[in-house]
This record gives structure tokens, C-alpha cells and sequence, in this order.
């Protein structure tokens, strides 16, 4: 385990978001350094450095450029994943604020490692700031001929395009995400065929989150040796941990993988308000499974860690509920969230996170029954595997997860309505 | 063929083919929704799961969407595993947690694939304790009744009207499970196959609207196979009835016509059948000069002395008469005295393009041939308003060279968003040259708007620039040759091309010009798709019975000497000038008409007698691709309504002629037009003759569940009745006798155990999507010649000059209104356009017009007061006029006209 105080996402430069203040720092020295290799062993240096995605799933990055096409007739896309929707998570829009050109610089490494000649950044309908923000950065990028025709003095040409989302979480989801671009309903598509090779107007697409095109101008410049060496090995690097729920000191922290999460909150996010104790914990996102609090001692902030400990790393958002906090009723707040963003295409999500929500809202109001709980599972159990896209199984993690583990909670609202009744 | 283990068994498959589509050919039942074999899988309703095994050793398996995996070698699934059948279940129960249950009220009951499935996936218990939601419906015009609340967004709407039909204004709205299939507002459906919604839609949101003007459940009607009358396309229907009126048409899959769809005109049509217009019961012209009707027995007994000696008779028939009906008659009066009841213009087009399909080196295409085509080039027809299915299938055919790249990228063909993904916006090569808009114009690659010998002119230049015999077109301008360039071009490059022409225009030299593009085209081992669009149910089935126009009668009459004229279902002021029609009539002492309609002509009529139509008679129609095809009486009735050729039959036999007296039934008559006419020697495999039987029973046209079998006619007799006899077919007319899968041609219920709703269909098909079980019902007439004579037609016409006192006048069809039978139903007279007059804007300029004036127009056959419809499209010196509108039906077209204020 390296030393917690690297940081290249987030370093605390002034101005870094400014390209002259960027290029000071060594900025797109690894473009330079990038447009000079191969193709083929930029994506080999980024298989070798175990960089995983960032946007939820840890789908290691080099292998997914991989999968691009060589040689085609078509036109190759890269889609940059912007959209941000997930609740709990808020760290591409500190990169987008503070390091816009790490973004661009890695894009245009991916870009160029993939033979992708139009990249395409999908921001959140709400960033509307951050949109902004990515606008100059890229035209700083390219005056100085970073983007555009032959850039930086090579034969290499390539456009950014930023596109504003309309404000649906489903547009986050890659295949939706390109529907969206297209004009169409943002609704996910059923795989196979896979994006690279059927993607975005039926082209060789890759789609990648922010944090992670934001992590490869530091693994090629410094080499996948080095970056392996932060963090865990099987998944390398710094994260973005965004900390918020009943902590002192809420934000987004850049941390190596494999910080203990105990540290996170009480060392880094400053404990829990008034000193209360810690009743339960979703580490990745709302959609990861939620963590008894008196269960994760021990437990570390990695993709592996945290499948062994009954959750998901997701995208490293990280909800601390003390004490007091009303289980079922973070739950239906959770499920009301998935309900009204799930698109509508599939029945299992469409139909059963409606009814989830409904379920435990009642038992929320005092109206529920023991038989409601054992339903509420059932349906969960039975959209999980089963849909078009993963926000089915978002939907039904937070629902299983709760009721497994904090089904006492449940039942006592059961259970008080009726002894009041009687 | 691939091998594929469902729970333990083996079979062989088509492995280009889903998992779901290739179970229901081998009968296993998966319930689904979202699948359609014509509009292939996107794996949305999730209803179809089974589960996947990655080899023998793999017990846990996978669950997937069985219309979303390919049937490919050595796929494991189970339909019957556990976990697979409650996820089956619980989808069905998700679909129904807001369904209202409104079975005993809904219009889908009786033939509910909801229901069905439902049952099959084994939900019967509800755990849903919430209110439902509920959603506005729309009005969305005659046809169509919208009920949103039992819709279990399985989005085969929509996926039907816009990505198969092309229509833009219905849609999806919202998001999460507020979902809304409607328009955006209000409104009249605008696609002219939004009747297909219908059937598509597996529950009870799209339902006939015109059935409920006359409710009766689906399993109290009496079906029969039918065909559409309403074109000449023929596309098969199932017309379903209740004490004695039509309640509703149904499509008939064929897989070389309609496949799974009709459109509104032909589903819509029917209640004409049902029309105060209707003539019910013999009639004769009295003293006092009235029409009044009077007892068969007396009709025909006043007309022996008419039908005495044949020397005196002269006979006109019908396009919209069965061939039995014209045969019988040309039989009677002799071929030198009979008349096929077409118009001077087509006749002679019908006679031209029977000719080229015989012995040109050309082909005359299936509907499904068409929809296979991947090169279109039409010449002078607005499909969509002359043959409607014709225009659904080429809107198929525009993907057809596109698909080359999904092949190519190896994606499934019936994974429909990732096709749809793959082909974005690319089409394939559509070229439409015609008088004005068309509705195809959409998906054209290029249009050309001329007047009909330029149109004709387009075509001889493509001809030559295909192969140089065939003649060249003087004075062309450079932009005309650039185009004929381009289309040659691609019809070229393609492999299937079609071309399309017809007798809409009423122009001769269009019909050779067609012809010469697709001999120009032909190789030795390839003969080009040639069709032509012909008007009626049965003009091809006239022409290839051959003899003269009404044109000819018209002009024959002095020297013929006759003084009976007999006319069956035919009303001549639609097809002749009123001046000299009028004339003509006043030659003869008797005129009996036989029809099942009034019109201009029964009123001049001294004697009537009741047709049949297609509700109350058999008879064979032959479409535009020469396919002779059969209909069914659907129902017996209770007036003395027959076939034509029966009155014939009876009134001669009284009158003295023993010509019929052998023809007891439709097979005597078809047997004799098999030996008699060359042109029919296949007639008799068209359908199945009335000897025809199954476990020796006779075919039922009621289903097993029909109510009222003894009790119908109880207030009139309270003793069980013998039901009638039906000696033309092999069917009953009640529920007795095999009710189970009929052959092909007999079909008239898609109903298969556990199968309620049309979805019962694959188990009819010998191949889903392809053709039925035992062969595609019809038999073709017209096949190419083995040795073709054929010289190119030379007659390329001068360009057309336009006149400085008279405009050409040319006929413009319209899906709802331009067709005789169908205007008759309420609904589709409401969606009908008022009669208008189609100009120019430069020619407005001109004549000062405005839109909405009202002008004079003065043809040969007439004059009419018009409103002015400007339009940027039609040629300068062309007017056009909306062909056969009530008020508009004896407009002679095409012709010069003036038009004053
Ligand atoms: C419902 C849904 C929403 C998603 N939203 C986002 C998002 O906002 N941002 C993101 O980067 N990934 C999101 N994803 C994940 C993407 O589909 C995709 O896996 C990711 O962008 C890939 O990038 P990566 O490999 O770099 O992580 C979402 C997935 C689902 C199922
Ligand atoms: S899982 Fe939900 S969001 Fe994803 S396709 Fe299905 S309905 Fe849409
Ligand atoms: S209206 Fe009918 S076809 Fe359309 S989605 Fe609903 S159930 Fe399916
Ligand atoms: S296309 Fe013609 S034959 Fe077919 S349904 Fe329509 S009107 Fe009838
Ligand atoms: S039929 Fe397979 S998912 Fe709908």
C-alpha cells in the first residue's frame, strides 16, 4: 500500500483547470508521449496497468479498447461518460471544475490508442456549470491544436463534442447514453451486439466514465509499473470517494483503492455528526448493497474487498447513515429514486420498481403486513438478472440488501401498527 | 441446420432463426408479447425467458430471453426449469398489476393473447394490494377504439405503425411505468394501416371500433376465408358475421400476399354489405313506372320471354363479379355478345398488360416478392391509394439492400433495434415518378413529377439506357436523362428489382414503357418483377376471360339487335359517359340487372335481381399477380340473395335453356370454366371443392363456443330448424363438423389449443413467416412464358404540351373514397375527402384562383362545380380530379377539360 498523499486527479494546484497552469505541470506530456507509441501499446500499457472503470462496473479499460475494431471501414466513436447520475456520487464534476484537461488529455490518448476520430463527452442535463467549464477547457485544447486537425504535430486528427443530457439517469447507462445522442428515447439496448462493435450510430463505439479517461494520462506518462503500484494491484490507482450522508466533513476524497473505509469516514470525512454511532453504510453509490455499520470494520474501498463484504465498490460514493437513521425510509427514498428513473423499456423494472416503492412506502406509513416484506423480496429477487439493464439489478441491491439486513426494522413498523391497532 | 436441446430433447433448427420463433415451430409453447415474426425480437416484455445451460455439464444455468438468443448448434435451454417458469410468472404478474380486468367489457375478449398468456405463464393469484393507475384515452378517429388502461406496454404498436408502416403520429410517451402508446394529441389516426393495430396489439387498447357500432362476441360469429374487395390487390380476409350482417373483417395470412396485414380500406370496407343500399329481394318495373319488389317466382317468370331466344341478349359483366359470374354469362350470350363491363381505357390497359405478362420476359410478383425487392422504380401509381398492401410491402423493400451490411457485421436479422441501429437512416434505391405527391414519396430516393406520357417518356429512356434495342426518347432534357442515368444505375446494380406501373392514369404508353424497363432489365436466368396495378377484386379475372369493353357494347348495339340487356353487378355510368350510357340503355326492352347494390344503373333496370356479395356468395377473384383466389359465403341468408351466376342458371332454366341445367353447385361451374377457358385451366386449385372433407366431416363456419344454435330463429319457429345446406363448399354453417386446423385456403379462425387470439397463427404455418401449412392458398395463372416473344414497344409519346384553353384531367385515387364498395361504410366515408380540383400553382397564378374557390369544370362526361386545391407538384396544364367520390363517379377520366369561374 502506497502513500495516501498521491494525488493526480485532484492535486491542490491553483488554476489547475487553466491549460497554461495544466501545461506547467507537465500536462499533455503524455499526448506527446502517446502520439509517439503505437496505437496497439498504448491499449497494451493500459492493460498492463489494471486500470478499471470508474462509471460503476470496474470493467478493466484496456480490454474493453481492445475489443475496437482495427481495421474498419466504419467510423469509430468514443463516448465520455459525464452523465453522473448516480445519487451519492460526485467526483466527475470535481475533475470537470479543477482538472478538465486531464479528461481531455486522456481522451485523447484513448481516441488515438483506438483509432477513434470523434469523441463525444455526455454531461449531466444538470451540469450545467460544469458544462461550461469542459466548453473552455476544450477550447483552450483546441487553440493550442491539442484537439482538432493534426494535433500536436502529428497526422493524428480527432473532434470533441460535448452533448447535454435532458436530466435522465438512464442516459448514464452506455447503450442509452448513445440512443440519446442519436435523437432517440434514451433507452438501452439489448446486448449483444456490444457497443464496440455496434455502438453509436451503429459504429465501433467505446464508452468510458471521466475518472477513468482521467487516470491514463498518468499511466502513460509514468507507466503501468508505476501506477501499479498505488492502491490495490487488482485495481490500481486513486479513487474519487465521495463521502456525504451523517459525517462531519463531507466531500470527495482522492484516496489509492483499498483505503479502509472505516478511515474514510472517521479519518478523512471527520466521524459522525454528534459523535452518534454508525448504523449502516452504502459504500459505492445507492444502488450497491447497504452495510450493516457495525460490519465493515476491516473492510477496504476495492472492487474485490467489497464483493467479499456483501456490496460493490460502484463508483465510490460513499453514504454514512447514523444511528438515527430510518432504514425503510432511506429505502423507499432509494427505490422512489429508481422507480421514476427506470425508462420504461423492460417489465421487470419498469413494472416491479413501481410496486417495490409502493410496498415500502406502506410499510413506512404503519399499513404494512409480515407477507409484504417476503413480497417486496420476491420482486426484487425476481427483476435481479433479469432485465434489458443493470438499473433493474440497481433497483433491486438496495431492496435486497436492506431487508437481509435490517429486516428487524421492517418488521417492527409491521408490528407497531398492529399493536396499535389492537 | 443446427441441433438444439430443449428440457432433454433434441432438434433440428434453423439457427439463423431466435430461440422462441424456432420452439413455436416445433410446438412448444413459450408465452410471449413483444416478439412478431414480421417485426422481429427487442427482447422488451421479457415474457419469453428460458433457461440457458453453457454445455451437459452446467446445471445452473442462465436465465434469457428465449426471442433474444439465436437457435444456434448445441444450445442447451429449459423451458420447464423451475426458476425459468417463475420468472415467467412473475413477469405475467408485473403486466397485470395495473391491468383493469375488464374482461367481461373489453373487445379483445374471445381472442385475448393477454389472457392467454396469462394462463400459460400460471399467474392466478394477484399480490398486488395498491390502486391502479389509470389513463386518459383518446379519440383517434373512426376506426380505431383506445382504451390505454390495459396496455401492458409490450410496444408492438408502435413498432408496428412507425418502423414497419412508417406512420408518425402515434408514439410512445413518458417514462418508468407511466407509460402512454397514443398520439400526441386528439386526432384521427393518419397511416392508412392503423387498422392492423388491432390484431398487433395483444391486449384490448386497440380494438375495432366499427365492430362495436354492431357488438357481438368474437366466438358468436359465423367466419368464412374470404377476399378483399376493395382493390385488386386480393389480399385474404376472414369476414365474420352475426344474424345476418357482417361485423367485421379479420386478416387471413398469406404468406405470398397480405402476410400478416391489411389495410384500412379493405378491413374498414365492409359494411357496405350491410348498406340501406342493398338490394335484398327481386324487383321489377311496374305499370306506374316504379321499381317495387316482387316474388322470384313472378320475376322470373315476367322474364322468360325476355331470356327466349339468346340472339337477342347481350350480357355485361364485371370486374367485381366473380370469374364463375362472368363466365356463366359469357357462356349464355356467346362470346361475340359479351362484355367484361370494364371502361374503354381499361380494357384496353388490362388487355395490354395480360399480354406482356405472358410472353414479355418479365414476372409478375407476389406481394412478398415485392416486399423481398431491393430496387423500386414506379411509374404513374400513388400505391398507397391504388393498391394500399402493395405500398405497405414496398416500404418493406427499402431495406432490403441495407441489410447487406447487417449480414455482412453478422447481426441477426430479427434482432430488430440492433438492425435498426445498423441501418440508420440508409434505404435503398426507391424511385417514384408520378402525376403528383404520392404517399411513398417519404421513403423515396428520388421523385419525378410530370404529366403521364413524360412519365412513360422516363421510363422508355431508362429502357434504352438498360438496352440499347429498346428505343431511345427524342428531345429528353438534360435533367430528365441525368435521373433516367441514375435510376437505370441502381435497377442495374440490384439484384430483385421490381417495377410498378398500372392502369390508375389510364395511360397506354406508361404500361409499355414499364414493360420495357423490366425486359431491359431480364437476363437469360432472371426475369424482372413487373407489376401492374389493376382497380378491382377481379379486373384481371375479366381480362383473362376475355371480351370487349363497355366502349364496344356501346358502339356494337345497332348491329347486334337486341332487346335484353342482362348486367351483373355493374354499374355502367362509372365507366362510360352518361350521354352515351343513357343512349345505349334506350335500345333494349328489357334490362335485367343482377347486383347487390343500387346505383345509377339498377334505377334504369325493368327488372333487378340480389347478387351476393362476398358475405353471401363463393366465387373466385383473380388479383393483380394473376393469383386466382377463393371466398367463401360467410354466412347464409335469409333473403333470396344468390350468385349471379345462379339467377342466370334459374332464369334460363325457366325460360327454357337447359345450358345449366347440370350446375347444381360452384364445382359444376368451375369444373366447366377448368375444361372451357385455357387461361383458368388451374382454376380448380384454388381451394379445396365442396366434396372435401376431413375424418369425413364437413368444415365449421361457426366456432365450437357459438351460442344460439337452436334458439336463433326461435321467435320465428320453436322447433329446432335444419340448418341450412351449403352445396358450393365444404363448410357447414354452424359450429358441426371439424373445427380443428383446416387446410390453407380453408382457414376462417386462427384458433389453436391454448391459442385464442391471432398468435395462434404459427401453429398454421408450415414455416413461421413463411408459407401456411399445405402451401399458400391461390394458385397463379399467369407464369412467365418458357420462350418469350417480345419486341420493345416503340410508341415512345411526344412531351407532353400543355394546352392554352384545356388542362388534362387525370384521375387521383384516394384509399378512403375512390373505390365504389367501400365508400358505402359510414366510417370510411367520414375519412373520404370532399371533392376538390387539384391545379397548379402557375395555373392558378393565371386564372387569378385561390385555394377554396369554387370553379367549373367541364369534361366530355360532364360538368362539376369544384373547390381549388393548389398544389406545387402537379404539372403545369394537368388539373386533377379525385376519382369515383360520391358526386364525382361518373367523371370519365382522364380527358380535357376547361375550367371556368
Ligand atoms: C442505470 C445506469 C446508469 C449509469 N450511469 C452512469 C453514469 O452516470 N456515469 C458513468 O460513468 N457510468 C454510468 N453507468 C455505467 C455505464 O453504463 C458504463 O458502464 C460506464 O460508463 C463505462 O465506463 P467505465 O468502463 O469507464 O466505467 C450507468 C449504468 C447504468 C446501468
Ligand atoms: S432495466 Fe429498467 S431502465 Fe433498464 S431497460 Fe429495463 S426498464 Fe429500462
Ligand atoms: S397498446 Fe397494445 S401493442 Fe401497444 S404497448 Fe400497449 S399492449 Fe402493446
Ligand atoms: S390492399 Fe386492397 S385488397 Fe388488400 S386489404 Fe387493401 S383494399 Fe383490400
Ligand atoms: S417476446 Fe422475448 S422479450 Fe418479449
Amino acid at each position: 500500500m502506497t502513500d495516501t498523499d498521491i494525488k493526480y486527479l485532484l492535486p491542490e494546484i491553483p488554476e489547475l483547470h487553466k491549460i497554461e497552469v495544466y501545461e506547467k505541470e507537465g500536462g499533455y506530456e503524455a499526448l506527446q508521449k502517446a502520439l509517439a507509441m503505437k496505437p496497439d501499446d498504448i491499449i497494451e500499457e493500459v492493460k498492463k496497468s489494471n486500470l478499471r472503470g470508474r462509471g460503476g462496473a470496474c470493467f478493466p479499460a484496456g480490454l474493453k479498447w481492445s475489443f475496437m475494431p482495427k481495421n474498419s471501414e466504419r467510423p469509430k466513436y468514443l463516448c465520455v461518460n459525464a452523465d453522473e447520475g448516480e445519487p451519492g456520487t460526485f467526483k466527475d464534476r470535481e475533475i470537470l471544475e479543477h482538472n478538465p484537461h486531464a479528461l481531455i488529455e486522456g481522451t485523447l490518448i484513448a481516441s488515438y490508442a483506438m483509432g477513434v476520430t470523434t469523441a463525444y463527452v455526455y454531461i449531466r442535463g444538470e451540469y450545467v456549470k460544469w458544462m461550461k467549464l469542459l466548453e473552455d477547457a476544450i477550447e483552450e485544447a483546441y487553440a493550442k491544436n491539442y484537439i482538432g486537425k493534426n494535433i500536436a504535430g502529428s497526422k493524428y486528427s480527432v473532434d470533441i463534442y460535448v452533448h447535454r443530457g435532458a436530466g435522465a439517469y438512464i442516459c448514464g447507462e452506455e447503450s442509452s447514453l448513445m440512443n440519446s445522442l442519436e435523437g432517440e428515447r434514451g433507452y438501452p439496448r439489448v446486448k449483444p451486439p456490444f457497443p464496440a462493435q455496434f455502438g453509436l450510430w451503429g459504429c465501433p463505439t467505446t464508452i468510458n466514465n471521466v475518472e477513468t479517461l482521467a487516470n491514463v494520462p498518468v499511466i502513460i506518462k509514468n507507466g503501468a509499473e508505476w501506477y501499479l503500484k498505488i492502491g490495490v494491484e487488482k485495481h490500481p490507482g486513486t479513487l474519487l470517494y465521495g463521502v456525504s450522508g451523517h459525517v462531519n466533513n463531507p466531500g470527495v476524497f482522492e484516496l489509492p483503492t483499498g483505503v479502509l473505509l472505516t478511515d474514510l469516514i472517521y479519518k478523512y470525512a471527520g466521524g459522525i455528526r454528534d459523535d452518534k454511532k454508525l448504523k449502516a453504510v452504502i459504500p459505492g453509490g445507492s444502488s450497491t448493497p447497504i452495510l450493516r455499520g457495525d460490519s465493515i470494520e476491516g473492510v477496504r474501498m476495492d472492487a474485490d474487498s467489497l464483493i467479499e463484504a456483501g456490496s460493490s465498490i460502484g463508483t465510490g460514493g460513499v453514504i454514512v447513515m447514523d444511528e438515527d437513521t430510518d432504514i425503510p425510509k432511506i429505502l423507499e427514498r432509494i427505490s422512489r429514486f429508481y422507480h421514476h428513473e427506470s425508462c420504461g423499456q423492460c417489465t421487470p423494472c419498469r413494472e416491479g420498481t413501481g410496486w417495490m416503492e409502493k410496498i415500502i412506502r406502506r410499510i413506512n406509513r404503519g399499513e404494512g403486513t409480515m407477507k409484504d416484506i417476503d413480497v417486496l423480496r420476491d420482486v426484487a429477487d425476481n427483476i435481479e438478472g433479469n432485465t434489458i439493464c443493470a438499473l433493474g439489478d440497481a433497483a433491486a441491491w438496495p431492496v435486497q440488501s436492506a431487508i437481509r439486513r435490517f429486516r428487524g426494522e421492517f418488521e417492527a413498523k409491521i408490528k407497531m401498527e398492529k399493536t396499535v391497532a389492537a | 441446420m443446427a441441433t438444439i436441446y430443449v428440457d432433454g430433447k433434441t432438434y433440428e433448427v434453423n439457427p439463423n432463426n431466435n430461440l422462441l420463433h424456432e420452439c413455436l415451430q416445433k410446438g412448444i409453447d413459450i408465452p410471449y408479447f413483444c416478439w412478431h415474426p414480421a417485426m422481429g425480437s427487442v427482447g422488451s416484455c421479457r415474457q419469453c425467458a428460458v433457461k440457458q445451460y453453457k454445455d451437459e455439464n452446467d446445471t445452473t444455468g442462465q436465465i434469457v430471453m428465449s426471442c433474444m438468443v439465436p437457435a444456434a448448434d448445441g444450445t442447451r435451454i429449459s423451458v420447464d426449469d423451475e426458476e425459468a417458469v417463475e420468472f415467467r410468472r412473475s413477469v405475467i404478474e408485473w403486466l397485470m398489476t395495473n391491468h383493469p380486468h375488464d374482461c367481461p367489457i373489453c373487445d379483445e375478449g374471445g381472442e385475448c393473447h393477454l389472457q392467454d398468456m396469462t394462463v400459460m405463464a400460471g399467474h392466478n393469484y394477484r399480490r398486488f394490494r395498491f390502486k391502479k393507475k389509470t389513463y386518459i384515452n383518446q379519440y383517434l378517429g373512426p376506426l380505431i377504439n383506445h382504451e390505454m388502461n390495459r396496455c401492458i406496454q409490450c410496444y408492438r404498436c408502435v413498432r408496428f405503425y412507425k418502423d414497419y408502416a412508417h406512420g408518425d403520429d402515434l408514439d410512445v410517451f413518458g417514462a418508468h411505468n407511466h407509460i402512454y402508446f397514443g398520439r400526441h394529441e386528439d386526432g384521427v389516426l393518419e397511416n392508412e394501416f392503423s387498422g392492423n393495430l388491432v390484431e398487433v396489439c395483444p391486449t384490448g387498447v386497440f380494438t375495432d371500433k366499427t365492430l362495436k357500432e354492431h357488438y357481438t362476441r368474437k366466438w358468436d360469429m359465423t367466419t368464412a376465408p374470404s377476399i378483399c374487395t376493395h382493390c385488386g390487390v386480393g389480399c385474404n380476409t376472414i369476414g365474420a358475421e352475426r344474424y345476418g350482417s357482417v361485423r367485421r373483417i379479420l386478416n387471413r395470412y398469406n404468406g405470398q400476399v397480405n402476410g400478416y396485414f391489411l389495410c384500412d380500406r379493405g378491413r374498414y370496407g365492409y359494411d357496405y354489405v350491410n348498406s340501406e343500399d342493398r338490394i335484398r329481394t327481386p324487383m321489377m318495373r311496374q305499370e306506374n313506372g316504379e321499381l317495387e319488389s316482387a316474388s322470384k317466382e313472378l320475376v322470373l317468370n315476367t322474364l322468360k320471354e325476355a331470356l327466349k331466344s339468346k340472339k337477342n341478349i347481350i350480357g355485361i359483366g364485371s370486374p367485381r363479379a366473380s370469374v364463375e359470374s362472368n363466365y356463366a354469362l359469357k357462356k349464355f350470350v356467346g362470346s361475340d355478345r359479351y362484355y367484361t363491363g370494364l371502361s374503354d381505357t381499361e380494357s384496353k390497359l388490362v388487355d395490354k398488360i395480360i399480354g406482356i405478362l405472358k410472353n414479355a420476359p418479365v414476372r409478375s410478383p407476389s406481394l412478398k416478392d415485392i416486399r423481398e425487392s431491393d430496387a423500386v422504380f414506379i411509374l404513374g401509381e400513388d400505391v398507397t391509394n391504388t393498391a394500399p398492401m402493395m405500398a405497405l410491402a414496398l416500404r418493406q423493400s427499402i431495406r432490403q439492400e441495407p441489410l447487406k451490411l447487417v449480414d455482412m457485421l453478422k447481426i441477426p436479422r430479427w434482432h430488430e433495434y440492433a438492425v435498426q441501429d445498423t441501418l440508420q437512416q440508409r434505404k435503398g434505391p426507391f424511385f417514384i415518378a408520378s402525376v403528383t405527391g404520392t404517399k411513398l414519396d417519404d421513403i423515396a430516393t428520388r421523385t419525378y413529377r410530370a404529366e403521364s406520357d413524360d412519365i412513360a417518356r422516363l421510363g422508355f429512356a431508362v429502357a434504352h439506357i438498360l438496352n440499347k434495342d429498346a428505343p431511345a426518347v427524342k428531345k429528353l432534357n438534360k435533367e430528365v436523362k441525368q435521373l433516367a442515368e441514375v435510376i437505370a444505375g441502381a435497377l442495374k446494380k440490384a439484384e430483385r428489382p421490381v417495377i410498378v406501373s398500372g392502369t390508375s392514369l389510364g395511360n397506354e404508353v406508361i404500361v409499355h414503357a414499364a414493360a420495357n424497363v423490366a425486359a431491359a432489365l431480364s437476363k437469360e436466368d432472371r426475369r424482372t418483377n413487373l407489376s401492374y396495378i389493376v382497380p378491382e377484386a377481379n379486373t384481371m379475372g375479366v381480362g383473362l376471360l376475355g371480351g370487349g369493353s363497355i366502349g364496344d357494347a356501346i358502339r356494337g348495339v345497332k348491329d347486334k339487335k337486341a332487346d335484353t340487356l342482362i348486367i351483373f353487378e355493374n354499374d355502367l355510368y362509372r365507366r362510360a359517359n352518361k350521354s352515351n350510357v343513357d343512349s345505349f340503355l334506350k335500345h333494349f326492352k328489357h334490362i335485367i340487372v343482377v347486383d347487390y347494390m343500387q346505383h345509377t344503373t339498377t334505377q334504369r333496370a325493368t327488372a333487378v335481381l340480389p347478387a351476393g356479395t362476398f358475405g353471401e356468395t363463393d366465387g373466385t377473384f383473380v388479383n393483380y399477380e394473376g393469383r386466382a383466389q377463393r371466398y367463401f359465403q360467410v354466412y347464409y341468408p335469409e333473403q333470396e340473395i344468390k350468385e349471379s351466376w345462379r339467377w342466370l342458371r334459374d332464369a334460363t332454366l325457366q325460360a327454357g335453356h337447359n345450358d345449366f341445367k347440370e350446375w347444381q353447385n360452384l364445382d359444376a361451374v368451375v369444373g366447366a370454366i377448368n375444361r372451357e377457358v385455357a387461361a383458368f385451366r388451374k382454376i380448380n386449385e384454388a381451394a379445396p371443392n365442396s366434396r372435401f372433407r376431413i375424418a369425413g366431416l364437413k368444415m365449421s363456419r361457426a366456432s365450437a363456443r357459438y351460442s344460439g344454435r337452436t334458439s336463433i330463429r326461435s321467435h320465428e319457429n320453436v322447433h329446432e330448424q335444419k340448418p341450412p345446406d351449403d352445396p358450393d363448399s365444404p363448410f357447414t354453417f354452424t359450429m358441426e363438423g371439424y373445427s380443428g386446423i383446416k387446410p390453407p385456403g380453408l382457414t376462417n379462425l386462427f384458433w389453436a389449443p391454448r391459442w385464442n387470439s391471432v398468435q395462434a397463427l404459427t401453429r398454421f404455418q408450415e414455416e413461421i413467416d413463411g408459407p401456411l401449412r399445405g402451401g399458400d392458398p391461390g394458385v397463379r395463372l399467369i407464369e412467365p412464358a418458357q420462350r418469350f416473344s417480345f419486341s420493345y414497344f416503340t410508341d415512345v409519346p411526344a412531351a407532353f404540351e400543355k394546352r392554352n384553353d384545356e388542362f388534362y384531367t387525370v384521375p387521383l385515387h384516394h384509399i378512403f373514397g375512390s373505390d365504389e364498395l367501400s365508400i358505402k361504410a359510414p366510417w370510411i366515408g367520414e375519412l373520404a375527402p370532399k371533392p376538390y380540383v387539384l391545379l397548379n400553382k402557375e395555373d392558378a397564378g393565371v386564372k387569378e384562383y385561390n385555394e377554396g374557390d369554387e370553379v367549373e369544370v367541364q369534361l366530355s362526361s360532364g360538368t362539376w362545380k369544384l373547390p381549388v386545391k393548389i398544389s406545387d407538384s402537379i404539372p403545369a396544364g394537368v388539373i386533377g380530379i379525385p376519382a369515383g367520390l360520391p358526386g364525382l363517379e361518373t367523371a370519365i377520366l382522364p380527358g380535357w377539360s376547361t375550367i371556368s369561374k
